[in-house]
């Protein structure tokens, strides 16, 4: 793809995201495009701009500006956190180390599908407009369903506070044969 | 914060020497480190070795993923972890098979995994397939990509035509169309730069055994094709005139993929032209590659004209008899990647390319495990991968629990190897050595404003990992 339409991608969707251990040399892995330093600011203004009326919001810490998420693993156990508006859900399974196996393998870039998660319907007419570019990639995700969305597209809001979302049984791709797609 | 200060005071293979179990990993891509991580988590007193042929790790990631994509190279950050985990050693520079045999490794450890992959391309086995100006769309990659070889396509034809119609193929197609401007951000390499930046290039062609409705690309590659500045897609109306009718009952993701190259049909009939351009041609298959009056280089390529029997993704082409001839100046083969077989000892089904095995275990070989496109042939992506390897991980896993792979003797795994080759004068590269290579990668490209000036060469690998 072209360099500005990647560049479009990695301010939408979450580029250089926080890892518990990672070094300074893997953080210069992730440098592959050297005048975007930028990022992790731009990358939490796409998920902050719908909520931004007064500064206090921007302040993840105040325990009144949690949401409680909810994830449904593979094994069929659930596991309740508590997040801050803004981040995605791809970020609150990194910021909380939640043992996903494979999960954000391209790092909320749009190139992969296994931040793929499952919505109950009425939550899932609620959220926001889905991309050509998340769709593209949602439709090779393994276990697609109606409800299905990539976890790096959907911003927390106070309105998703107690969502549930379920993880698919499998993370592969459906990329994995000839013709198949 | 490297957790790994005690481990990378000594050589490498001065690891652990406990009673844990011991696992070699041969190979150090996706494959190979996705088994290594799900292994390290399961147990922790497992110990890891990952052994690479390059001096460098990442395989596919660094030598196949096209360089306008940086985002699907993120998983490099994970790779690191792994290798930079207290229980994970990586030798580079170490050739199983040569340098060191699989059943001398397996006499170390526990248990072998082989993750390496798929090195080799298959041959469209047509005469001709030898005339200069024909490449496999592996080596054309591996070109662009660094991968140390001596291959150099010279691009001073009008025409190209791609065999083979999945995201391979168009990788290429999207390189050999791409502004410079862009591409010269990328870590693309500089010579391929060069040679793109010289290239009379400006049509490109993908061609397919099958109908649109069977197309193995993804709708992703497609709309980067359509996007592409000053690029007209060349599409034949007729190839699409049978396939509104199907379009209803197609599931989600074929049908948006359908749509859109139909949209492209419709969009493009009638516009002004273009400088570039690219096509789908369908219902097409090589039987001769033709040379040019000097009978040394390609001029042009003969296709059988096929049809479909049956419908759907299982439907086949058949040869209908009627031949044409496309001129064209480079022929790229993109119909697949191949493995090769590494070591008399371990089983290898030269039909299916594929190391035998059972859900990852290899037949009839105690303590040999395979992962990634050697176990399961090369198709899919990085997260196809990904599970394949956990898969395997979870079966070494599951016999070192039941005691089909017996832990209670004591292995020597790393230093016993590491002495072997040694005495064969091979020296290994560690993981902070690639880091000294990679930082010097970065520091080269920064200065042209790129992500990493790619070295082409082992020696000069070599010789930075070693100074």
């Amino acid at each position: 793809m072209s360099l500005s339409a990647a560049a479009r991608r990695l301010t939408l969707a979450g580029w250089s995201l926080p890892r518990r251990s990672c070094s300074t040399v893997s953080k210069t892995f992730s440098r592959t495009l050297p005048s975007l330093t930028r990022l992790p600011e731009l990358n939490r203004d796409r998920c902050q701009r719908r909520e931004i009326t007064s500064s206090s919001v921007v302040q993840p810490l105040r325990s009144e500006n949690k949401v409680t998420v909810n994830f449904v693993n593979r094994d069929g156990e659930k596991v309740t956190v508590k997040a801050s508006p803004g981040e995605s859900l791809l970020d609150v399974v990194v910021d909380q180390d939640l043992d996903f196996d494979g999960f954000g393998a391209c790092e909320g870039t749009l190139a992969c599908s296994t931040c793929h998660v499952i919505f109950e319907e009425e939550i899932y007419k609620q959220l926001g407009p889905i991309s050509d570019e998340e769709m593209d990639m949602l439709d090779l995700a393994y276990g697609l369903t109606d409800t299905s969305r990539l976890g790096c597209q959907i911003c927390l809001t106070k309105s998703l506070d107690g969502v549930t979302v379920r993880l698919p049984e499998s993370v592969a791709d459906i990329r994995q044969s000839d013709g198949s797609a | 914060r490297h957790q790994v200060k005690n481990k990378d005071s000594g050589p490498p293979g001065s690891g652990s020497s406990g009673p844990g179990p011991k696992v070699c990993i041969v190979g150090g891509g996706p494959a190979g480190f996705y088994t290594a991580q799900h292994l390290l988590k399961a147990r922790d007193d497992m110990v890891v070795d990952v052994y690479e042929r390059l001096p460098v790790p990442f395989g596919l990631v660094r030598f196949g993923v096209a360089p306008d994509h940086p985002e699907v190279k993120n998983v490099i950050n994970t790779f690191t972890q792994t290798a930079q985990h207290e229980r994970c050693y990586f030798y580079g520079n170490v050739n199983v098979g040569t340098d060191v045999s699989v059943e001398e490794l397996r006499k170390a450890y526990h248990a072998v995994v082989l993750s390496y992959g798929a090195e080799a391309n298959r041959s469209m086995r047509v005469s001709g397939e030898g005339l200069a100006g024909v490449f496999s769309a592996r080596d054309f990659v591996g070109w662009y990509n660094g991968l140390p070889s001596n291959k150099e396509p010279h691009l001073n034809c009008e025409t190209v035509v791609i065999l083979g119609q999945g995201n391979v193929a168009l990788d290429v197609a999207r390189i050999l169309l791409s502004p410079l401007d862009l591409l010269k951000k990328t870590d693309i390499t500089q010579h391929a730069l060069d040679t793109l930046a010289a290239s009379r290039v400006r049509r490109v062609l993908i061609v397919g055994r099958r109908g649109p409705l069977q197309i193995a690309c993804t709708i992703k590659e497609v709309r980067e094709m359509i996007n592409l500045p000053d690029t007209a897609a060349d599409m034949l109306p007729a190839d699409f005139e049978s396939i509104s009718e199907a379009l209803k009952d197609l599931p989600r993701p074929r049908k948006r993929l359908t749509e859109l190259m139909m949209k492209t049909v419709k969009t493009e009939s009638g516009q002004h032209k273009a400088n570039k351009s690219w096509g789908f041609r369908f219902l097409r298959s090589p039987l001769e590659v033709l040379p040019g009056p000097d009978g040394k280089r390609v001029a042009g390529i003969r296709l059988a004209v096929n049809k479909l029997e049956g419908s759907g993704e299982d439907a086949k082409a058949v040869p209908t008899g009627q031949t044409e001839d496309l001129e064209c100046g480079m022929v790229i083969s993109s119909i697949g990647y191949k493995s090769l077989p590494i070591d008399p000892c371990v089983p290898f089904d030269p039909r299916s390319a594929i190391v035998p095995n059972n859900m990852g275990r290899v037949k009839d070989t105690a303590g040999l495990y395979c992962s990634g496109w050697v176990k399961r042939g090369p198709t899919g992506v990085i997260a196809t991968t990904m599970n394949d390897s956990f898969d395997t991980a979870r079966m070494l896993l599951k016999d070192m629990d039941s005691g089909m792979l017996n832990l209670s003797v004591n292995k020597p795994g790393g230093q016993e190897i590491t002495a072997l080759l040694k005495e064969r004068g091979v020296r290994a590269v560690s993981f902070p050595e690639w880091e000294k290579i990679n930082l010097e990668e970065v520091r080269r490209g920064t200065a042209v404003g790129k992500p990493r000036e790619k070295f082409l060469d082992v020696k000069d690998m070599l010789a930075v990992a070693w100074s």
